[in-house]
């Protein structure tokens, strides 16, 4: 973030004066005129625009899962219902047979009939793909904030308390940041997720712990870095003058300045953590069968590699769901790797 | 150079230690019980010998104690024997394997390395071109279809590709089937006629003379080297433009256009041997990474490697199989940062020199 608009050297002199030629609005006030820079990049790239297009459309069909395919039971709404236990699945728009769920409002009006269908067909053990896929929209969003929110927290402390404690402190911190990451991602995850399984038992809870686990050091990093270079800041001197606590500089002067890019770019990992929870949920690890999970509804598919030519849709939809939800933040992200970088811009 | 490696080899034992530590940490989840399996095959079922059993092996020591028994092992207070300690290759009993998880992974690691040579060429050679390419068209649309490819690379989940080339090239057009083998080169390969020289079917169907034998694993592995290959394109495309469109904009480059080269010889000669520096470290990393296994991609095409083996223990709760591999893939992975280090230096003087 060297260079920002590169405003002329001649226009800081009105501007000290009050009389700058731009006016500043009240958005760009509160959030510093940096952070202003990066939020308004992100709402007028056209491939963050095309991301957060698709990331509404996610979250619109999230929050009207309920109305879109109603749950069998309120109370465990994540449960795909079944239409009886043979194991081979059933094409698109074959009837439900057993066990039918209620009717969506949307259905009769368009149809003319009140006989629900399996709109997506049915996965092995006539798991309804329809609504595992809706409502694994719900699951993504819950997983990818939640998973991204605990390992930035975790990130963040780690990270400022080593840039501004430093010396000692710094060094242990930063070592055991070393320890961790040694192993790949994925390969940690799947190993902490696989010992966690039996003590907590098959729920989001042990993939989510494990990603979190081996997710926040990267935001450690890059929050130190910023403490690091805000810490020798001016007002941060003449906090320390004033005779404020180590804690309340820490919280009150350097946070606030330092950790505005760490968060829009953990915010970005939302789309990859979504992804590498669906690849440990496709090998059968964490949720139990039958979770509304998108990674979940693809390892059916491995039951039928011989027969994908006839039994596709198992694979195409949750795929395409998947690829569409990652797609949408992995644009995000690329828009802001220009926005906080204009140098490389179109360069990467 | 010399004091460079060798500093860099001083670093190796602290690395060593933190993947040890690491996966100690990982183990203290289990039962003392449980984590009986690294010494022996049976767990007991009875409360007497489960006691006995911790008692034994020191499964109930402080935990330091532990941790060093469990690095160099500990002599056998009934048989006198030394057992267990991972330095010693000791890892433990596979209950999935049903043998020692080391010899599982020698079991296992021929496939896993087939698979990474036959990767080298398409993952290196192709993700650079690609970069390559895209960064002297710069903003032309061989640049505009290489940033779009690698957006969707890296959105595109390995198991939904992987699962896709499997229904449109075995399940549809029955040309590239899972798997390592078939069943009949598999008969050809245990029967006696032939010999294992080295483990990698490619190239013992050579040595045998067995064409067919080779072509059939080749067959095999086209999938999973597609889907690796697409994988690591994504970012190695990115690199290698970057560092290219870098180099370009530097003082030598003008030099040399001033000079009156023409532009081919520019990139040729100044551009791209310095751009390289990054985009070989890449690929370096990449390819040798997959050396401790890939668990998706081998999952994906029950390719019998020591990615698809960790992904199985993990699903049937074999915690010490899965942590036995843990330790080899980060002994890999800590012995591949050395050797792209070393091989960096080499490339590149400003490493050695400062």
């Amino acid at each position: 973030m060297t260079a920002t608009t590169a405003p002329e050297p001649t226009i800081a002199v009105p501007q000290i004066l009050g009389r700058s030629h731009r006016k500043i609005g009240r958005a760009e006030r509160i959030l510093g005129p940096e952070n202003y820079r990066i939020l308004r990049g992100l709402l007028v790239t056209p491939t963050s625009i095309a991301g957060l297009v698709l990331i509404t459309f996610f979250a619109i069909i999230a929050i009207a899962a309920p109305v879109i395919v109603p749950p069998k039971s309120a109370a465990d709404p994540y449960k795909i219902p079944r239409d009886g236990f043979s194991p081979d699945p059933k094409p698109l728009m074959s009837a439900w047979e057993r066990n039918a769920p209620d009717l969506p409002f949307w259905w009769k009006p368009i149809m003319k009939t009140d006989k629900w269908v399996h709109l997506m067909g049915t996965a092995s053990g006539q798991y309804d793909i329809f609504y595992g896929v809706i409502w694994g929209t719900r699951t993504a969003f819950k997983v990818g904030i939640l998973i991204t929110l605990c390992a930035l927290i975790i990130g963040i402390t780690m990270g400022a308390v080593a840039a501004y404690y430093g010396r000692w402190v710094d060094m242990v911190l930063m070592r055991i940041l070393d320890i961790f990451l040694t192993l790949p991602f994925l390969m940690a995850a799947l190993i902490l997720a696989a010992v966690l399984t039996p003590r907590i038992g098959r729920s989001t809870y042990p993939i989510m712990i494990a990603l979190v686990a081996f997710g926040w050091m990267t935001y450690a990093r890059l929050v130190r870095g910023d403490v690091l270079s805000v810490r020798e800041r001016d007002y941060v001197m003449a906090a320390k003058v004033v005779g404020n606590t180590d804690r309340r500089i820490l919280l009150k002067h350097i946070l606030p300045n330092a950790i505005f890019p760490t968060f829009v770019l953990a915010s970005m990992d939302i789309g990859t953590y979504v992804l590498s929870f669906a690849a440990l949920s496709f090998l059968g690890i964490g949720v139990e069968p039958g979770y509304a999970d998108w990674g979940q509804l693809l390892s059916f598919a491995r039951n039928w590699i011989p027969d994908l030519a006839k039994f596709w849709y198992i694979v195409v939809y949750p795929g395409a769901a998947l690829i569409l939800f990652v797609l949408a933040w992995t644009l995000l992200g690329d828009a802001l790797r220009d926005v906080l970088d204009p140098r490389l811009r179109g360069s990467r | 150079m010399t004091t460079y490696i060798i500093r860099r080899l001083l670093v190796l034992p602290i690395l060593l230690l933190g993947v040890t530590l690491l996966i100690f940490g990982m183990l203290q989840a289990l039962t003392p019980i449980e984590r009986s399996a690294l010494y022996i095959r049976d767990i007991p079922h009875n409360d007497a010998a489960v006691q006995g059993i911790i008692k034994r092996y020191g499964l109930d020591q402080p935990i330091y104690v532990q941790y060093w028994r469990w690095l160099v092992g500990q002599r056998d207070s009934q048989t006198g024997n030394w057992i267990g300690g991972v330095l010693r290759g000791d890892l433990g009993w596979s209950r999935v394997g049903a043998q020692p998880v080391i010899s599982l992974i020698k079991q296992r690691f021929p496939a896993t390395l087939e698979l990474t040579l036959w990767s080298i060429v398409p993952i290196i050679f192709v993700g650079i071109w690609l970069g390559i390419q895209a960064a002297v068209h710069h903003n032309g649309i061989i640049d505009q279809v290489a940033r779009v490819f690698s957006i969707i690379g890296y959105s595109f989940p390995s198991f939904v590709f992987g699962l896709l080339m499997l229904m449109l090239f075995y399940a549809k057009l029955r040309w590239f089937p899972p798997g390592r083998i078939s069943d009949w080169a598999a008969a050809v390969i245990s029967s006696g006629q032939f010999r294992s020289y080295t483990q990698l079917i490619t190239i013992d169907g050579l040595l045998n003379g067995r064409l067919d034998i080779s072509w059939d694993a080749l067959k095999h592995m086209i999938l999973p080297i597609l889907t690796l290959s697409y994988i690591s394109w994504a970012s190695l495309l990115r690199v290698t433009r970057s560092s290219m469109l870098e180099a370009l904009r530097q003082e030598y480059s003008t030099t040399a256009r001033a000079k009156g080269l023409s532009e081919r010889l520019v990139i040729n000669r100044h551009v791209r041997p310095n751009a390289m520096i990054p985009a070989a470290t890449l690929a370096g990393f990449q390819v040798i990474g997959l050396l401790g296994g890939v668990i998706i991609t081998e999952t994906v095409f029950t390719y019998p490697g020591i990615g698809f083996a960790a992904a199985q223990a993990a699903v049937q709760v074999d915690v010490v199989t899965v942590l036995g591999f843990a330790l080899f893939n980060g002994a890999i992975l800590i012995l591949a940062n050395l050797a792209v280090d070393v091989l960096y230096a080499f490339i590149d003087p400003r490493v050695r020199l400062s």
